[in-house]
């Protein structure tokens, strides 16, 4: 195996990750939920009473932290290599995928796993290994 | 005040994303090309989430209601279906060919990041088909 040592951020990714956990402790110990994106997403699709506005606070929050992040340092920007066609594919297999499977890598890998769930550990390996052998035939088999 | 906390939540949850490098799909897709130059730093991440997230879930098992009263709804299945590994399947399969997953899709779409918007959308209708599909 060939590491990457020039890109690989240990310090910055253990902190964002720590961050990370810190958010879906909150959202747990306060709200009673689990930080799951596509559940929290999917939620909204089939609103019920009085369940809607944590959801849409916490996906705004989600989308407000670009800006908040831009008061304290510039903004790195993300680089998306897929083409228009291959993202539209992706972001309805994510849909469908993260709703049958219960959810994504938040809702099962960050939350699933802090709370030892079984499902969740099966969950994780699936994905992560769907994730690899998609990414071995992307971009080492065939060029999308 | 639950709107408060969410909205909180969400906050950190996306400026965590940022600063762990994960809101960027090339990062993402370092990670899991296993074959190329491989950027192990999403591991880190997960190992950092973890590690904080693992002492406030064993208190949420314990307790019956949050901090501010309202029910704790932790998922209660137990069981290992076709459904859970069909379902992960197919989400890992769409992660690998664009590096997002829907909280990274949700952050970079607030990046004005066009590709961004793209993904979150037909996410949003893969989500509808499910619906369609299930809602009985």
């Amino acid at each position: 195996m060939n590491i990457a040592w020039n890109a690989i951020t240990p310090y910055a990714s253990l902190a964002g990750g720590a961050v990370i956990g810190l958010a879906a402790s909150l959202l747990v110990l306060f709200n009673g939920r689990i930080a799951g994106i596509s559940g929290v997403l999917g939620g909204l699709l089939k609103p019920r009473t009085g369940d809607v506005g944590w959801r849409l606070a916490f996906v705004g929050g989600l989308v407000a932290a670009p800006a908040a992040y831009a008061l304290f340092a510039a903004v790195p920007a993300p680089h998306v290599s897929a083409s228009w066609g291959a993202i539209a594919l992706a972001g309805l297999l994510v849909g469908v995928g993260t709703r049958y499977g219960s959810g994504c890598t938040s809702g099962h890998g960050v939350c699933g796993l802090s709370r030892l769930s079984p499902r969740s550990l099966v969950a994780t390996l699936t994905f992560m290994a769907a994730g690899f052998a998609t990414v071995l035939v992307v971009r080492h088999a065939l060029v999308l | 005040m639950p709107i408060v906390t969410a909205l909180v939540a969400g906050l950190l949850f996306g400026l965590g994303l940022i600063v762990s490098g994960m809101a960027d799909p090339s990062k993402v897709l370092g990670f899991l090309d296993l074959a190329g130059a491989w950027d192990p730093s999403l591991a880190f991440v997960m190992a950092g989430a973890i590690a904080v997230g693992l002492g406030a879930f064993a208190v949420a098992k314990r307790r019956r209601t949050s901090l501010i009263g309202l029910d704790m709804q932790l998922p209660a299945s137990t069981t290992v279906d076709r459904r859970l590994v069909g379902g992960s399947l197919l989400f890992g399969i769409g992660w690998g060919i664009a590096g997002l997953c829907p909280g990274p899709g949700l952050v970079a779409l607030g990046m004005g990041q066009p590709k961004a918007a793209v993904f979150v959308l037909a996410m949003l209708a893969g989500m509808g088909i499910f619906e369609l599909l299930e809602r009985k």
